[in-house]
């Protein structure tokens, strides 16, 4: 069994709506080995989108424990945290929100104005993570100027810029057209089967799930029965 | 890229929106230093001249001249060097065109005024002839005046014994001011006071004003009350005044025009805090998923709330500068196209105060946006609430 | 196409308030215009309002020749008597002609509140037909000067910008002490001055002549009797101007240089004004592109959609220039406040908001609400359907 990349302990979140408050997550309890492509399904409400957002450090638990590459992020005040995401983790969201006042480059460039770098080296590492996704020739185009599936590619390469371990996708696919959403899909598991890199999707989609090595269902809040691929 | 032109790539999502606000900032600061200058001419007096003169005349007004053999008794005050004295002419050139002209003793004149400066011979001829006249550099470029020449010159007051109120003076020399201040001075015509007194009609040994030269080490104040303290209660009781008093009390008269220029750009400014406010809290509003996804990516809060800071300072900064450029530009023009006499002049402090003016002003524009953006939280953003 | 107008119009309207932060840039952009352009010229017509009702157009002024000002002129004992024998010049019904030497001399009084901003002031020294000649002139408070003592009257303008001089007190000039016996009113310049009986006057600050001799005239025709008289007798020098021009003329500085000022200061505020307008007309249609593209593919035209956008600005601007008078109003409608006169003294005069200028404020305020709303409206009106509906 290889490292684990993920851990969780049963880990709660509640939110509170208005004077309500709603428990999304119910004690629930993960392990994401290295390596591992997890595509997590269940119907609306089940708290999915709530786990993944705690896989990557966008939200805390209200208790329990998760551990990340080893380093526990539950208790991490919100200015590590965001240190944390810079250096560990990359997203891909179902609307592409990229800049648009920016170009591609431009855009797949912005993580690493956290970092010290000089200028030269962030162009490198710009141009390889352009070059990854296969959009080294739309580098100077502006969202608007791109097709939905190479939006997504551009907000691929820059989660993918800073050379995180981790990369958390919501719904990547979700907006696109069949033949797209395939092609990048097949780019994620390049990345996972090639590059090592660890992929946890949120999906609703069957087909999607196909891709990924295992699929975890949620509902109300906790797993069911996980169902190898 | 850098942070600094992401910042700047911001600005120009909506380029109308961008445009439009810097423009109102522009003419904001274009106002603020066209005001600002036409204050400081009110003050100008206080900046310009040296401490070592006094101002004395009648104290009831100047408009009343003192007898001329006050000028002993006030040169045998201690700590007073030199007296010297001026008699306003009211000059008119050509048909209707005001000339600041005075009748001065000449040598009396030069010692109490070294900053004049003019060649030697120049003064000795202005003294030695009784027509005589000098001009200030600026008049003599300006109506082509040369060492010379007869100039006539009217008085819009005092005729001469004749009745005619045409006068003409020998134009003998031609004086600058020692520095720049000085050489703004140059807008006067001084005549021979013993002719003055001699040929017109009204006024015989009496002067507006007493320049009191003080002597190195001397004390104004005790000086001023000797010289006030010696006529009282006499016919020609006299106010004494440091010169740059002198200058600041004549201008007050005319009205409180700082209070003026302060109502006026407390409403400019209030508009365009308004105006600018409106403008950063919009592009915010808009901006929220981006600003979600920057936090995602890893920028902490603190940054995220620098970033919208620093558009609220560029903004600023871009609108305030060339507002600025074109105040001063303008005031320049103005200079010009009066030969001098307006000095609408957009100095180095007025740049300092409006630096600061927009500083402060991206600041109050910026802050609650800026704190909003800081304030929101990345899955909320992301989700749409 | 008035009913499709009238209805785009109102759904505009009514969604204001959901748009009220840029609309509310608009209505206060344009109250700081026209308030500051307002309280400007209200200063203008206050000052001129103030000394053009000082002068009367059956009076006139006898200076020396050549002098603008009376402080500039001065005549002696045997001018001033002849001055009053002249043609045109009015008899009274004793027998006696209606004219009255007066000479000025400049007194200092501290402002109100200050213990250092001393100012000048015109001290009068008349004779009895002084006040006939200024029917306007009322004694409200204590009592006229008694001739042959050191006694003053004070204008109320006086009264109200400068300290020393109420009632009872006791001024001090060149050596001599003068008691205040009376206070007057009269509406006009006349009220920024301190008067004493000229001979007093004359021998208190050792001056033999005068500064003018005030006639009035006979007729309609008097000036020129009175003018002929006096400019074609050989032993006089001596300019005769009716009262009223002699006012309105020392007016012609002031009202310059405020006009300039005004007019600088209101066409950069105005322009900011159009520039914010614009921005936040823009921002309105922007926001509104689906609602707009609705009506369009419903079937509204273009022409009601941009006459719409246009009313929605003209609205905000009137607004906004209603607000600028109604401030300029309250805070300067009679304020006091002097500035210096012809003759280096104080002239105390009041701001006037007239409607007129009301009326010239809120034209500015509707044409500068057109140009920012016209651009816009048009844009509103050309937006292509199809790319309105996409924003759904």
């Amino acid at each position: 069994m290889s490292e684990s990349m993920v851990q969780i302990r049963s880990v709660t979140k509640t939110y509170e709506r208005g004077k309500q408050k709603v428990e999304v997550l119910h004690g629930l309890s993960l392990d994401i080995p290295k390596g591992d492509f997890v595509a997590l399904m269940g119907p609306s409400g089940s708290g999915k989108t709530t786990l993944l957002n705690l896989i990557g450090g966008l939200d805390q638990p209200t208790s329990g424990e998760i551990s990340v590459g080893g380093s526990r992020i539950d208790q991490l005040s919100s200015g590590k945290l965001a240190n944390w995401r810079a250096h560990n983790v990359g997203f891909v969201f179902q609307f592409y929100n990229l800049m648009p006042v920016l170009t591609a480059e431009a855009n797949v460039e912005l993580p690493l104005l956290l970092t010290r770098l000089p200028a030269a080296q962030r162009k490198k590492n710009v141009a390889v993570a352009l070059q990854v996704v296969g959009l080294a020739d739309r580098a100077r185009h502006k969202p608007k100027e791109l097709s939905g599936g190479q939006e997504q590619r551009v907000a691929i390469a820059r989660a993918l810029v800073s050379d995180p371990q981790l990369l958390v996708c919501d719904e990547p696919t979700g907006d696109l057209d069949r033949k797209t959403a395939d092609e990048i899909l097949g780019l994620l598991q390049v990345l996972n089967r090639e590059h090592g890199k660890t992929i946890v999707m949120v999906t609703h989609d069957p087909k999607a799930a196909e891709f990924a090595r295992r699929t975890l269902h949620l509902e109300k809040g906790q797993l069911l029965e996980q169902v190898a691929a | 890229m850098t942070k600094t032109g992401f910042v700047v790539a911001n600005l120009f999502r909506k380029k109308t929106r961008t445009i439009l606000t810097i423009l109102s900032v522009i003419m904001a600061f274009l106002l603020f230093g066209l005001l600002q200058s036409l204050n400081s001419i009110f003050n100008a007096g206080a900046d310009f001249v040296g401490a070592t003169r006094l101002m004395t005349q009648a104290r009831v007004s100047f408009t009343q001249p003192l007898p001329i053999g006050i000028v002993p008794k006030l040169e045998a005050v201690p700590g007073v060097a030199r007296v010297g004295y001026s008699q306003w002419f009211g000059g008119i050139w050509q048909e209707n065109t005001q000339v600041f002209t005075f009748a001065v003793d000449p040598l009396r004149y030069h010692d109490v005024y070294p900053e004049w400066v003019m060649p030697e011979e120049q003064w000795k001829a202005f003294a030695g002839t009784r027509t005589a006249m000098i001009a200030g550099k600026m008049l003599a470029d300006q109506y082509g005046w040369k060492v010379g020449q007869k100039i006539p010159l009217s008085s819009n007051i005092f005729p001469q014994k004749n009745g005619s109120k045409a006068w003409a003076f020998d134009l003998v020399g031609v004086f600058d001011g020692k520095d720049e201040s000085w050489k703004k001075r140059t807008n006067q015509v001084l005549i021979n006071y013993d002719y003055f007194s001699e040929a017109n009609q009204f006024v015989k040994d009496r002067a507006n004003f007493f320049i009191v030269k003080l002597g190195a080490g001397a004390d104004a104040a005790a000086v001023t009350k000797a010289i006030d303290g010696m006529f009282e209660n006499s016919p020609d009781e006299t106010k004494t005044q440091t010169e740059k008093d002198f200058n600041l009390s004549f201008v007050k008269q005319i009205g409180d025009i700082g209070l003026i220029v302060r109502w006026i750009l407390f409403a400019v400014f209030f508009t365009l805090l308004l105006v600018v406010g409106n403008t950063m809290a919009q592009s915010v509003r808009e901006r929220v998923p981006e600003l979600a996804v920057l936090k995602t990516l890893g920028f902490s809060d603190g940054s995220v709330l620098g970033f919208v800071l620093a558009e609220a300072v560029a903004l600023c900064l871009v609108g305030g500068v060339i507002g600025l450029t074109l105040a001063t530009l303008l005031g320049a023009m103005v200079e010009k196209g009066t030969g001098g006499q307006f000095q609408l002049n957009v100095n180095g402090l007025i740049w300092a105060i409006g630096i600061a003016t927009i500083l402060i002003m991206s600041v109050a524009v910026g802050l609650l946006p800026a704190l909003r953006a800081r304030r929101l939280k990345i899955v909320d953003a992301l989700a749409g609430r | 196409m008035l009913s499709q107008t009238i209805a785009v119009t109102g759904i505009n309207v009514k969604s204001i308030p959901e748009r009220w932060a840029p609309s509310l840039v608009i209505v206060i952009g344009l109250a700081g215009v026209v308030a500051v352009f307002t309280a400007l010229l209200a200063m203008a017509t206050g000052f001129e309002s103030t000394l053009k009702a000082t002068g009367r157009t059956d009076v006139a002024i006898v200076m020396r020749g050549g002098s603008d000002a009376e402080l500039n002129s001065g005549l002696d004992r045997t001018s001033s008597d002849l001055i009053k024998q002249a043609k045109g010049v009015r008899v009274a019904a004793n027998g006696k002609p209606m004219a009255s030497t007066e000479m000025i001399v400049i007194a200092e009084l501290l402002r109100a509140g200050s213990t250092k901003d001393a100012s000048n002031i015109t001290l009068r020294g008349v004779e009895p037909e002084g006040f006939a000649l200024r029917p306007q002139l009322k004694i409200v408070e204590g009592r006229t000067f008694t001739p042959g003592l050191r006694e003053l009257i004070v204008g109320r303008g006086v009264t109200r910008q400068f300290a020393g001089a109420a009632l009872g007190n006791v001024l001090r000039m060149r050596g001599s002490d003068w008691t205040v016996v009376g206070v007057f009113e009269s509406g006009d310049a006349n009220e920024s001055e301190l008067w004493t009986d000229i001979s007093v006057a004359q021998t208190t600050f050792g001056r033999a002549g005068a500064s003018s001799v005030r006639i009035g005239l006979d007729g309609p025709d008097g000036l020129d009797k009175a003018r002929v008289s006096l400019t074609g007798d050989p032993r006089l020098t001596v300019d005769v101007i009716r009262e009223q021009d002699y006012f309105s003329g020392q007016t012609k500085q002031f009202r310059k240089t405020i006009g300039v000022l005004a007019g600088v200061v209101t066409i950069i505020m105005a322009l900011g004004a159009v520039f914010a307008a614009l921005n936040s007309m823009y921002a309105a249609v922007a926001t509104r592109s689906k609602e707009i593209a609705t009506l369009r593919a419903i079937g509204f035209g273009g022409l009601p959609v941009l006459l719409s956008v246009m009313i929605e600005a003209l609205l905000l601007a009137l607004a906004g220039g209603l607000l600028g008078a109604i401030i300029a109003y309250v805070l300067f409608n009679n304020l006091s406040v002097s500035t210096l006169g012809q003759n280096f003294t104080q002239v105390v005069f009041n701001f006037r908001v007239t409607p007129e200028l009301v009326a010239r404020g809120l034209i500015i305020s509707i044409v500068i609400g057109m140009i920012g709303g016209l651009l816009p409206a048009i844009r509103a009106a050309r937006l292509p359907v199809t790319t309105g509906l996409r924003e759904l």
